[in-house]
């Protein structure tokens, strides 16, 4: 989520893009390609986490399968 | 429950199935019937469908009561299975919880019981202490066997031949002491002996402490009596366990194979040992869960029935209780079956007896109201027929909750939280657990979800989701327009670090947001004056709101209980001092909301000196007036509020005296509650009232007077801690935000993506654990408070 209102320069998040002072000049271009930056992080660290939770999920359903197993 | 059959031509007792032992029972007893009996002490009692409250019979003591041998049984019964199911945790085994719902054993059922369980106890016993013994000598024999092991290694090397025959001491000692001993053998033989230490290839357990100690074995070849005695006695001292070395290789040989027999054998019937016991447990772990369920059935039965209280034959129970009128038919069912199913020739019946004690309150609730009637309870009980606020709890709580609580993100976890313990509501893992602060929330549930659900609804208010504004709609602001429209020229903005948005300059302010705060305002840097003006007198217009109507609910009591002359007499003078005072606060905050706009700002009066100077009858020069002719107007609404205090106080005391005096028009006594929970010395005694303590009512009435006019001022300072408590939890999501997750936003290149993952994580735990938990209880805590 937090990917996708960076990407749409979303101006309530103005303070968590990490600017500098000369990022100001020349027109907001810049600035938005910061925002962009920032939502590619954010969107890596989402597929990241889908990673881990399908990789627990995976070893859970194995693991319950084993209890069975084992007598 | 179950009921005793009945001897054939003897006494018995009857039980009824459903209710415990409501009514009377028995033989040969025709005509008995319920009698109440002094004065009585009450408990509940609650069998299958109906509500039964018990009363003691105070006259007899604890243990002349009937049924006391039958009760110490039981409790013996649960000696045994307390002491099983410690064996059974001590094997690890778990007991599951007892499956089916079995019902209380007959006599002579109860007597198998008894007998079974005592029985598997004493073979228990018997099976654990013959292992202990097996293990103790298993492990003799193994530590012999590593003893004649280790030593041969030593007495198999080729040393020089000593020149007197020598003896050998072997045996084993706890590896702490092996310095000590050998210091102490060398100093006290003096060197006439060789002495070996080995540790044992493995470690085995110490019989006393339990723990598994690598031993240490030693070896000492020794010449001369003497030396050999006190060799053994400083041994002995040690502690150490001292095994007979054989002096030729052959017959440490034959020793070393006779071990190695035994060990196998004691390993086999240590073995079989092992195998019974695990027969025996299970047999235990089958049994034990209904054996308890029943034990107990058995064991509250005869505690109720000891409550009975016998009549003058002795052949009849006599029990006294209140039930409620709707489930009387049911009671009486009952008991028709009870006597039906057990067979005796008499039937138990049920009788009303007129009382003029006030009957205990039953608040009939359903799994989505129980909560909250909880939380209501814990203040107090109502007492009998008067107004239940619980139901206007259920939507007043949450609310309370949610302006404290107020974000979107925050209330979304909550309500989810909620929603998924209800949708798996019947699910038996979560039912069973036996974690209590995990069954405490899992009892709220409910309670959670409406609480969640009004989170969302104040965080939309507030415009806040995790700390962010949402902004659904276009903000009302312009800053184009503040840029173009005014004074803003580059010097001015090169040396102004702040700037303001004025709403006077055309195009700024294009009108009020359509729901909620601007989400603009997450952005400004006086963010917090706003809101905290408006938050303060949000939450004061709450508090005068729920205070009054909180005093409303007070009409449906006066009404009920036929006191009309209360209406009049202390609702109307209290609404009177509530609203003059605290009303035309409210008035006052409205007429200003609405009246004045940004163009007078600079003009705008203050309330707050308003209000102080309206009580303290001066004027402040600097402070315009909110409209013409306020101060008369805040005069009158003083004194009315000043003359409604002795109303309150004088007015029903003169009122119930005149009463007294004036001549009786034969008016039924009538039943007057009271809001405290007090009741009125005039109630008792029912048709004629005699003498009326005009002193108590007096007192009663002037403390309830005090604490209302109090509590009217010091109540609606406290609901200012609903502004102090959404404050504190917006700052904290601002600050979990800004400290924690801003970091992860940091990096530009694409690490930067790995690195908000754990921030992210951290970012998560923290808000569960501190914004939802903590804060989540705390603004519980204090809506409770409030309503209190």
């Amino acid at each position: 989520l937090l990917g996708i209102f960076f990407n749409v320069h979303s101006a309530v998040l103005i303070e968590d893009v990490p600017f500098t002072e000369e990022d100001f000049k020349d027109g907001p271009e810049r600035i938005y390609r910061l925002y962009e930056q920032v939502s590619y992080n954010c969107f890596i660290a989402a597929g990241l986490y889908a990673l881990l939770g399908g990789f627990s999920l995976c070893q859970g359903r194995l693991n319950k399968r084993k209890e069975y197993m084992v007598r | 429950m179950g009921e005793f059959g009945v001897p054939p031509g003897g006494r018995g007792w009857v039980w009824v199935p459903w209710v415990h032992g409501v009514g009377t029972g028995g033989l040969g007893c025709p005509g008995c019937k319920g009698v109440g009996l002094g004065a009585p002490r009450c408990r509940w009692a609650w069998s299958g469908w109906v509500w039964v409250l018990w009363s003691l019979n105070p006259k007899v003591s604890a243990f002349q009561r009937r049924f006391v041998g039958e009760v110490r049984r039981c409790e013996e019964m649960e000696k045994t299975f307390t002491f099983l199911q410690q064996e059974l945790r001590g094997a690890g085994r778990v007991l599951e919880p007892c499956p089916e719902n079995p019902r209380a054993p007959l006599a002579r059922e109860a007597l198998r019981v008894q007998e079974q369980s005592e029985q598997l106890a004493q073979e228990l016993r018997e099976v654990s202490r013959n292992r202990a013994s097996l293990r103790g000598r298993l492990r003799e024999l193994r530590q012999y066997l590593h003893v004649l092991r280790e030593g041969q290694r030593f007495t198999s090397l080729p040393v020089e031949p000593l020149p007197r025959p020598h003896s050998f001491v072997a045996g084993v000692i706890h590896p702490w002491r092996v310095n000590a001993f050998e210091r102490l053998l060398w100093r006290a033989c003096r060197g006439y002996l060789v002495a070996s230490f080995v540790e044992m290839p493995e470690p085995m357990e110490d019989p006393a402490t339990g723990e598994s100690i690598t031993w240490v074995i030693f070896l000492i070849s020794y010449w001369g009596e003497q030396i050999g005695q006190k060799i053994r006695k400083i041994s002995d001292c040690f502690h150490c366990h001292m095994y007979p070395y054989p002096e030729s290789e052959a017959s440490r040989a034959d020793t070393m194979s006779g071990l190695h027999n035994q060990i196998q054998d004691l390993s086999v019937v240590l073995e079989e040992t092992e195998q019974y016991l695990a027969q025996v447990l299970d047999k235990v772990v089958l049994a034990l869960p209904t054996w308890r369920v029943q034990v107990q059935k058995m064991k509250a039965i005869y505690l109720i029935l000891n409550q009975c209280s016998f009549d003058v034959t002795e052949k009849c129970l006599i029990a006294e209780v209140w039930c409620p009128v709707r489930d009387l038919t049911q009671v009486q069912d009952a008991l028709r079956q009870g006597s039906y199913k057990s067979g005796s020739s008499v039937e138990c019946f049920v009788q009303r007896i007129p009382t003029s004690e006030s009957p205990p309150t039953l608040i009939r609730t359903n799994k989505f109201t129980a909560g909250f009637q909880s939380i209501v309870d814990a203040y107090g009980v109502a007492s009998y027929q008067e107004v239940n606020p619980a139901p206007y709890a259920i939507i007043t709580f949450p609310f309370i909750f949610a302006i404290m609580f107020g974000d979107v993100g925050h209330g979304l976890l909550m309500f989810l939280f909620a929603l998924w313990m209800v949708l798996y509501e019947n699910s038996p893992s979560l039912r069973q657990a036996s974690n209590e602060i995990w069954l405490t929330f899992f009892e709220g549930r409910y309670l959670i979800l409406l609480m969640g659900a009004f989170s969302i609804y104040t965080g939309f208010i507030y415009n806040e989701c995790f700390s962010k504004a949402t902004v659904i709609f276009p903000s009302a602001w312009s800053v184009a327009a503040m840029a173009n429209h005014s004074s803003w020229s580059s010097a001015y903005l090169a040396t102004h670090p702040s700037l303001t948005l004025d709403p006077n300059v055309t195009g700024v302010f294009q009108g009020p947001y359509p729901f909620g705060i601007d989400p603009i305002w997450s952005l400004a840097t006086n963010h917090l004056n706003f809101l905290n003006s408006f938050k303060m007198k949000m939450s004061v217009v709450l508090g005068i709101v729920h205070m009054g109507f909180g005093v409303l609910l007070g009409v449906f009591n006066h009404v009920h209980f036929q006191q009309r002359h209360r209406l009049v007499l202390e609702l109307l003078p209290e609404m009177v001092f509530l609203l003059a005072l605290f009303g035309y606060l409210v008035f006052l905050i409205f007429y200003k909301w609405v009246k004045f706009s940004a163009a007078d700002s600079l003009v705008a009066p203050s309330i707050l000196i308003h209000f102080i100077d309206m009580f303290l009858f001066t004027s402040n020069a600097g402070n315009l007036p909110l409209y013409q002719g306020q101060v008369p107007v805040q005069t009158v609404l003083v004194v009315l509020a000043l003359a409604s205090v002795p109303v309150l106080l004088l007015g029903t005391p003169l009122y119930l005296c005149c009463q007294q005096r004036a001549p009786r028009t034969g008016r039924p006594a009538v039943r007057l509650g009271s809001r405290g929970g007090g009741a009125w010395p005039g109630g008792r005694g029912g048709v004629s009232p005699s003498h009326l303590d005009f002193a108590e009512i007096f007192m009663h009435q002037a403390i309830h007077t005090i604490e209302y006019c109090l509590g009217c001022v010091s109540n609606t300072a406290s609901y200012l801690r609903l502004w102090a408590l959404s404050l504190a939890h917006a700052q904290l999501s601002e600050v979990l935000w800004t400290m924690v997750m801003r970091n992860g936003f940091v990096r530009l290149n694409y690490v930067g993506g790995v690195v908000l993952v754990p921030v992210f994580a951290a970012f998560a735990v923290l808000t569960v654990a501190i914004l939802l938990v903590m804060e989540g209880l705390s603004a519980f805590l204090h809506a409770l408070r409030l309503h209190w």
